[in-house]
């Protein structure tokens, strides 16, 4: 990257470009290379953000029957984008499990450039978004399935919570696919706390903080039912609920 | 145990209830009965503090406390249940989970201890077993894929954990076949047919009071109370209709 990124650079549309213009060139030009030999599992868990930019670019290549998952918890109180490149070999799966949270007026994003060159490889993406105030959270993922790609399974899900009236939240498919025998599918839904399940617990009982918790839990919790460990995905969880904690 | 004064309640303005007077007693069993549209919903709905339901006018009095100072959850720690008629799902969020975060959060507003995972869980089971819910069914989700009987048992299942003092029961026994009406109608008394409880029993038919033994049965119609008596107007109703009944 010689020159920062604009508002015609498709995959970062949606960014804070006050926050990419301090960030610098050479800033956004840090790649993190991760290679998965062939028939390994390799499984990578974050929690980002600052109070502070930061960009985050991984460069993922997943070797034959290979498996790579990847979990990211975005909390930063400033622009934090995630993006992540992966290239997958034949046979080879890729788990992709995202969630940004947080209030204020900052942009959280995830971008994923899926790669499906070889045949037989599966994806499975689920981002999840919780914002409020004036916050921003984004899913552009784009899914390349190339000639030999056949039998490819990519799959992307992405739902926003928008806590306030103000929040926003954007999301950008992109499918491109050269070969006939492919499965590719992506859903997005944006929508608000369901104002019904919280009266009923509370008509249970249950405190509104306590009951938005809870609901919030539930929702993000689908970016990472993929992740086995459960000792991990609970630190990953609790990360993103202190977030929402901090709120009040 | 509960004193209705003069209630007058609105729903996006269009007043419902319109000067509606009523008292019940612990160790009283009061059914509630009237056509549509006469306001048996909203009445449930506004003694259990659902937002958008205003009260205009007139008091309601809990245990001598003014009902409208009290927050829905507040409520219900101060031992009142609504059983819902049209019971809400909660995906992602399991049955076991929420009812102990709601008995705790009760027991935490009454400076009562809370209960740990294994008390919790066996006194589910025993409550579980009393309204012939499979306890497989309360490790699932609230209310998510349950038939429309499975909800309303599982609302009992819920009074009988939380053992409210008094309980609003907006047609319980809709949607009930006639086996699992005996099953709920017997739960209502072992629960709730006390002389420190009471129940207020909204419904369209006459059949749950075979099993429930009214003390009162109230005629609601327009927004008030237009005639009480005994379980045998309950039975004139079924065999006169309202009209019949009301006008003489």
């Amino acid at each position: 990257m010689s020159e920062l990124p604009t508002i015609r650079d498709e995959s970062w549309r949606y960014a804070d470009f006050d926050a990419v213009a301090k960030l610098g060139v050479e800033a956004l030009d840090q790649w993190q290379d991760v290679s998965v030999a062939d028939g390994e599992t390799h499984r990578h868990c974050m929690i980002v953000g600052g109070d502070a930019p930061e960009v985050h670019r991984i460069r993922l290549n997943i070797g034959k029957s290979a498996r790579a998952e990847f979990f990211v918890v975005v909390i930063g109180d400033d622009y934090t984008r995630v993006e992540v490149e992966t290239d997958l070999g034949e046979g080879a799966h890729f788990e992709f499990g995202g969630v940004t949270i947080g209030g204020g007026d900052a942009v959280r994003e995830f971008v994923t450039r899926t790669a499906h060159d070889r045949p037989d490889a599966t994806s499975n993406q689920v981002v999840r978004a919780v914002h409020w105030n004036e916050a921003t959270g984004n899913f552009l993922g784009a899914i390349n399935v190339g000639r030999e790609g056949q039998r490819t399974d990519a799959g992307q899900d992405f739902k926003a919570l928008v806590l306030e009236k103000g929040a926003t939240a954007n999301a950008k498919p992109e499918l491109e696919i050269f070969a006939d025998d492919v499965k590719c599918a992506h859903g997005a839904a944006i929508g608000q706390m369901d104002e019904m399940a919280r009266y009923y617990m509370a008509s249970r009982g249950i405190a509104p903080d306590v009951a938005q918790r809870l609901l919030v839990r539930a929702f993000i919790a689908d970016a990472l039912a993929a992740l086995e460990d459960e000792a991990e995905a609970e630190r990953l969880l609790e990360a993103a609920l202190n977030v929402l904690e901090a709120r009040r | 145990m509960l004193k209705i004064e003069n209630l007058h309640a609105e729903i996006d303005g269009k007043p419902i209830l319109k000067g509606l007077s009523l008292e019940v007693n612990a160790g009283e069993i009061h059914a509630i009965m009237g056509p549509n549209g006469a306001g048996k919903s909203t009445l449930a709905y506004v003694l259990g503090g659902r937002p958008g339901y205003e009260v205009t006018q007139g008091s309601v009095t809990f245990n001598g406390k003014d009902l409208f100072e009290m927050e829905p959850h507040e409520r219900a720690a101060a031992g009142m249940f609504l059983g819902f008629q049209y019971p809400v799902e909660i995906p992602g969020v399991s049955n076991v989970q929420f009812l102990r975060e709601a008995l705790n959060s009760q027991r935490k507003a009454r400076g009562e201890e809370p209960l740990s995972g294994g008390e919790f869980l066996k006194l589910a089971k025993e409550k579980a077993a009393l309204l012939k819910l499979d306890m497989e069914m309360l490790k699932r989700n609230v209310n998510v894929g349950f038939s429309g009987g499975e909800k309303k048992r599982n609302e009992m299942v819920q009074m009988g954990i939380l053992d409210p003092a008094f309980a609003v029961l907006d047609e319980t026994d809709s949607g009930l076949d006639i086996d699992a009406l005996k099953v709920v109608g017997e739960g209502i008394n072992a629960i709730m047919r006390k002389p420190d409880k009471a129940v207020m029993l909204i419904t369209h038919y006459q059949r749950l009071l075979d099993y429930v033994q009214p003390d009162f049965v109230h005629i609601l119609a327009a927004g008030r109370i237009v005639k009480t008596g005994d379980a045998e107007l309950a039975k004139q109703l079924e065999a006169e209709g309202y009209d019949e009944v009301m006008a003489a």
